[in-house]
């Protein structure tokens, strides 16, 4: 009688030698192709999708996709310090009310509003975070979560910066497409930025302070300063994306502190992989046009969103860009056994 | 001044609850002296090396460092006057390269000081410190993930990571448990050097017999009291040592 023929999956990688994590041997054209064609592809494809897509509604969707993903990134760079951040809106809200203001009161043309916006904004947040610091794990998510929630009922009862009307009719862009690729230019420059530096010393610090904060102490570093330094990167991209998107609406209201902000990068990057910020990058550009997508089907939308988001997390729960990057790096075959 | 006292530890307590971990200690250490801290389990070792390198308070009492007093300091500010510590347990970053576990200490305003470690530096700093403690820069060893190397190799790594700080003061926890006997056989010349060259090292120790090799002198603790103090011989003869070590008589 035969016997069944059984097999067995095999996983190889492909053969690019890495003698580090910086130092490739190349051998070929084809060697070179296979590491810039992640690279350069999505960075084409960032590039080339608003022009696709004109000024239409899908358009704007790139705009908040990218808004979304430096959300993400900025998320995804608090948590490789270890920092579990719940409370992005609190980057997106003090971006958004610090350029508002300074053009609604002082008049600040919007090239100057943005740049004060990122860095005064990136201050006040680090500001308000440094004395929590010193908490760790959910502690600290525990008051990332509230400042946001704080910030909107001040404004909302002492009525200042607009109280529940909001600042209206700030400067908008020159044009559309101006913002439009201002975001994307962002995104990839904080993309490629963030993935550059958690992998230099500097990067090395911040890591190790998520592993094992007492080795690092042992190691003579200050883990509290360099923990408001990575607040302080983060809070920048945050307010950055909250300065974009005030003028981008010409408005600013207390709804820039509301839990989506915080929601949706998170769940952007979770999907998409935490760890690598192309993971994150990539979930938020499915998630925000999923969501946008979903519009037509009313109020099943939020129900089928949870689902669709429950089954990612399920079937995939290293995170898409993980599983694409596996199966990029690595091939399977069937071996007899 | 080969005499002169860097450490001074005046009345050190620390109660955790109802448990006095360490019970007014108080020892002078010499610049250059081979200190080794013996005692049995839960006798307070770790607590002592815990409250010297500042990860825990004192409740009271008093650490002076070269004639700084450094009771209650962050534990980072103490490293950075060159007091560096190996953990008992294995604590290394397990995802990284060995030789990039180092990056940590070489990237310290300590060793900035020393005008070591710039920009693109650190590396080939931290592969020539690997090299010294036995991982063959040729080999494969100082590149491989640090979680995959055998545990001696981890132990000796967090070895790489304190000298990596240019210590003046060396505090090892157990830095042989675990490790097999021609492991430690090829560690323990590499702390005499550094002794030899003018380091002075404190050492936790339950291997007696390694560490009396190169011990001048030992403090013996038993419940978080000091109960002998001298060079080794004369330390392990005294009888509340010998009781603290084997138990008492049963009499009856």
């Amino acid at each position: 009688m035969q016997e069944a023929v059984r097999y067995r999956r095999e996983r190889i990688d492909r053969g690019i030698k890495a003698r580090s994590d910086t130092i490739y041997t190349l051998a070929s054209h084809r060697d070179m192709l296979y590491l810039l064609l992640p690279r350069v592809l999505p960075i084409l494809a960032l590039c080339c999708l608003p022009l696709l897509m004109g000024s239409s509604y899908w358009g704007k969707v790139i705009f908040y996709s990218c808004i979304f993903a430096l959300l993400a990134l900025s998320w995804d760079f608090m948590a490789s310090v270890g920092l579990v951040s719940l409370g992005q809106a609190l980057f997106f809200g003090v971006g958004s009310y610090v350029a508002g203001g300074f053009n609604h009161y002082l008049k600040w043309p919007i090239f100057l509003t943005i740049p004060a916006a990122t860095l005064g904004g990136a201050l006040i947040c680090t500001i308000l975070l440094v004395p929590v610091v010193r908490l760790r794990g959910v502690y600290f998510s525990m008051v990332t979560l509230i400042l946001p929630l704080l910030f909107a009922h001040l404004i909302e009862t002492l009525e200042i910066l607009g109280g529940t009307y909001g600042l209206l009719s700030l400067t908008p862009f020159p044009n559309n497409w101006l913002a439009v690729y201002i975001a994307v230019i962002a995104v990839v420059v904080v993309l490629f930025g963030f993935r550059r530096l958690i992998n230099e010393d500097f990067g090395l610090v911040l890591r190790g302070i998520r592993d094992d904060d007492r080795v690092v102490m042992a190691g003579g570093i200050n883990i509290y300063w360099y923990k408001a330094q990575a607040i302080f990167i983060a809070g920048a991209v945050g307010c950055f994306a909250g300065a974009l998107m005030t003028h981008y609406y010409q408005f600013v209201g207390r709804s820039a502190f509301a839990l989506d902000y915080t929601i949706l990068p998170l769940a952007g990057a979770v999907v998409g992989g935490p760890g690598s910020f192309a993971g994150a990058t990539l979930g938020t550009f499915i998630l925000v046009p999923l969501s946008e997508a979903l519009r037509a089907l009313g109020g099943l939308r939020m129900a089928l969103y949870g689902i669709i988001l429950i089954a990612a997390l399920a079937v995939l729960p290293e995170g898409i860009f993980h599983y694409i990057e596996r199966k990029y790096h690595q091939f399977e075959r069937n071996v007899k056994i | 001044m080969p005499d002169e006292i860097i450490l001074k530890i005046e009345n050190l307590s620390k109660r955790f609850g109802g448990v006095t971990a360490v019970d007014h200690i108080s020892f002078g250490l010499h610049q250059g002296e081979f200190l080794g801290l013996i005692g049995p389990n839960g006798s307070g070792k770790t607590t002592l090396i815990n409250l010297i390198t500042g990860f825990v308070k004192p409740t009271s009492g008093k650490i002076t460092y070269r004639d700084k007093e450094i009771t209650g300091k962050a534990p980072y500010t103490i490293a950075c006057l060159g007091i560096s510590r190996s953990f008992q347990m294995v604590r290394t970053f397990h995802k990284l390269p060995a030789y990039k576990n180092l990056i940590v200490p070489l990237y310290s305003p300590r060793v900035k000081k020393f005008g070591g470690g710039k920009y693109g530096e650190r590396d080939d700093i931290a592969i020539d410190l690997l090299d010294d403690l036995g991982f063959e820069r040729d080999s494969f060893v100082p590149y491989k993930v640090a979680g995959s190397l055998p545990h001696g190799y981890l132990k000796r790594l967090d070895l790489a990571r304190c000298m990596a700080l240019r210590p003046d003061l060396l505090i090892l926890d157990e830095l042989f448990s675990g490790m097999a006997m021609s492991e430690v056989a090829a560690t323990l010349p590499m702390i005499e050097k550094f002794n030899r060259e003018g380091l002075t090292i404190v050492m936790a120790e339950h291997r007696l017999k390694e560490l009396f090799r190169v011990a001048t002198r030992v403090i013996v603790l038993n419940f978080g009291q000091k109960i002998a103090d001298g060079p080794p011989k004369e330390a392990m003869e005294k009888e509340e040592v010998q009781k603290a070590y084997l138990g008492t008589e049963v009499e009856g």
